[in-house]
């Protein structure tokens, strides 16, 4: 899956969004188009504003101003549940699995408003072969690793059209964030489009088509991994000022 | 030969505390609602079963029909709007909620159908008749037929909630309600189905007591919610088998108790509710995980 050009109408399109958390703006302003196909990354430092963004994207959180769209429709208004039945999925930071549910539970919960597509329980197991063995396992027994892998199941029987990862990598050691981002292209390859929260750089570079930098809930770069150099991707997430970047930069000071 | 007696007639008393008990334990472990109102609605739904037989004269078993579905319908409403209201403010604002609500019935009942006691089917065969075993051991046919409903009510509902796609949903919304939307389901419609099942043995548990004693006004409060409670507490917070067990032990204390001295047969049960809560606080059949 290579990113298309800049198509006509985006499948997910974000516009001006605002969102306060009581006192606190957690996003000023946030913009991003996301096409069909893509793997777009939003990547950011702790309290950026990125979790906020995906949350308010799958209905979690009312924004103060600014819309939703998705599929050129107005889903502002949706509440978490619609926005899941029409394709928005989101695996949520944190796993969030239903701990007194076994494995197989977990993914029939997932399946059970799904939209008609490819993907099935069955397919799950045949990505994650461990996971027939101990589909009857409370998730609870899981590694962190292994639970993460349930959670984005659970999210795909759902056959979403955008799915939504938030901080895939948060808790889990190296070599299994390898083995969970090396799922990502059988997952793309179905005709899904993904949308990741991702405070590891690195990785997040590695596998998007198109990468947005938050800081402060303001945007302070965006574009193709390979047009942004790796000082403007530092600058950006610090906001260290004085270092030209693609877009505006935040009221960077120096750390 | 007494003692047997007592202990015979506590387990089959201990199947109608575990009816009045599952309502309650059910809306605890799914929404974390402590229903004060429980008994109270036991009470309304024995007296709407009175009011259906008095107008239309149909047979006291046929009022069950009834009066569980208006009842489910009644608790699917109320968790909709002002229980699912309570919780979005907090999960102790139920309490106080549900406490009010108490009161409110409490006392509509007293204005509306007098203080008086009433009671369900008193002429019925299968209310007045009870069958001897030896010489000493007179069991009533409705303790019984309360026991096996009992029993047929908790199977029957922990064979929806682990296998049925409703039960399935109710488990995974208690567990994380937010993760439930992200999954496409609609919490608050699952909790109003969740009621909606603990109002139907709500009613159960009402009319079971208006055939087994009698009803009034305060029956609700200080008979039914009351047992419930140490019924639930006994056996463990969660547990649906728990509760029968529960149920049990709390009906042999009382007869045990009042095999010692009549007077003593409440502060019996009671007795043993503190001393779990000492002992066990966790309850007889303790759960290794809470959420």
């Amino acid at each position: 899956m290579t990113g298309p050009a800049p198509a006509a109408q985006p499948l997910l399109e974000v516009r001006d969004l605002i969102v306060q958390h009581g006192q606190l703006r957690a996003l000023s302003g946030i913009s991003l188009r996301v096409s069909a196909g893509e793997v777009y990354a939003i990547i950011g430092a702790n309290g950026a504003g990125k979790s906020t963004l995906l949350r308010t994207i799958a209905g979690l959180h009312p924004p103060t101003a600014g819309s939703v769209l998705f599929d050129g429709q107005d889903v502002t208004g949706l509440r978490p549940e619609a926005r899941a039945r029409r394709g928005i999925v989101m695996v949520p930071e944190g796993r969030r699995l239903f701990g007194s549910l076994t494995v197989e539970e977990n993914l029939r919960v997932g399946a059970t408003y799904a939209r008609p597509g490819t993907w099935t329980i069955e397919r799950v197991y045949e990505m994650f072969d461990w996971m027939r063995d101990r589909r009857n396992q409370r998730t609870a027994q899981l590694s962190g690793g292994e639970q993460q892998a349930v959670a984005i199941g659970r999210a795909l029987v759902a056959n979403p059209r955008v799915l939504l990862l938030d901080e895939l990598s948060l808790g889990l050691a190296p070599v299994v964030i390898q083995r969970i981002y090396g799922m990502l292209p059988q997952i793309l390859a179905t005709g899904l489009t993904v949308l990741l929260v991702e405070q590891d750089v690195s990785q997040a570079l590695r596998v998007a088509t198109h990468i947005q930098c938050l800081l402060e809930g303001r945007t302070t770069l965006e574009g193709k991994p390979a047009d942004i150099t790796a000082d403007q991707v530092e600058a950006a997430y610090f906001g260290l000022a004085g270092v030209a970047s693609a877009t505006q930069l935040g009221e960077g000071s120096e750390p | 030969m007494a003692w047997v007696n007592a202990i015979i007639q506590g387990v089959l008393t201990g199947g109608l505390y575990a009816l009045f008990a599952c309502g309650l334990s059910l809306m605890f472990g799914v929404m974390k609602v402590v229903n004060l109102a429980h008994g109270d609605l036991a009470v309304v739904a024995g007296y709407i079963a009175i009011g259906i037989i008095a107008v239309t004269h149909v047979p006291v078993l046929w009022s069950f029909v009834i009066v569980v579905p208006v009842m489910a319908v009644l608790g699917y409403a109320l968790q909709r709007t002002i229980i699912q209201g309570a919780l979005n403010r907090g999960v102790l604002t139920t309490l106080l909620v549900t406490f009010g609500l108490s009161i409110v019935i409490e006392n509509a009942l007293l204005q509306f159908a007098s203080a008086n006691s009433r009671s369900i089917g008193a002429s019925l065969t299968l209310v007045r008749d009870s069958f001897s075993l030896g010489s000493q051991i007179q069991i009533g046919y409705l303790l019984v037929v309360i026991f096996a409903a009992a029993v047929i009510v908790l199977l029957g509902l922990q064979y929806f909630l682990s296998a049925s796609k409703y039960g399935r949903l109710i488990r995974a919304s208690a567990d994380d309600p937010e993760a439930a939307q992200l999954a496409g389901a609609d919490y608050r419609h699952v909790f109003g189905i969740a009621a909606a099942i603990a109002f139907g043995t709500v009613a159960l548990a009402g009319m079971a007591y208006g055939m087994y004693s009698q009803l009034a006004p305060t029956t609700g409060t200080d008979t039914i919610l009351l047992f419930a409670f140490a019924a639930v507490v006994i056996g463990g917070l969660g547990s649906l088998w728990g509760t029968l067990l529960g149920g049990v032990v709390l009906g042999v204390a009382q007869q045990i108790g009042a095999q010692i001295n009549i007077s003593d047969e409440v502060l019996a049960g009671y007795i043993v509710f503190l001393a779990v809560l000492v002992l066990r606080p966790q309850g007889l059949t303790a759960r290794r995980t809470q959420s």
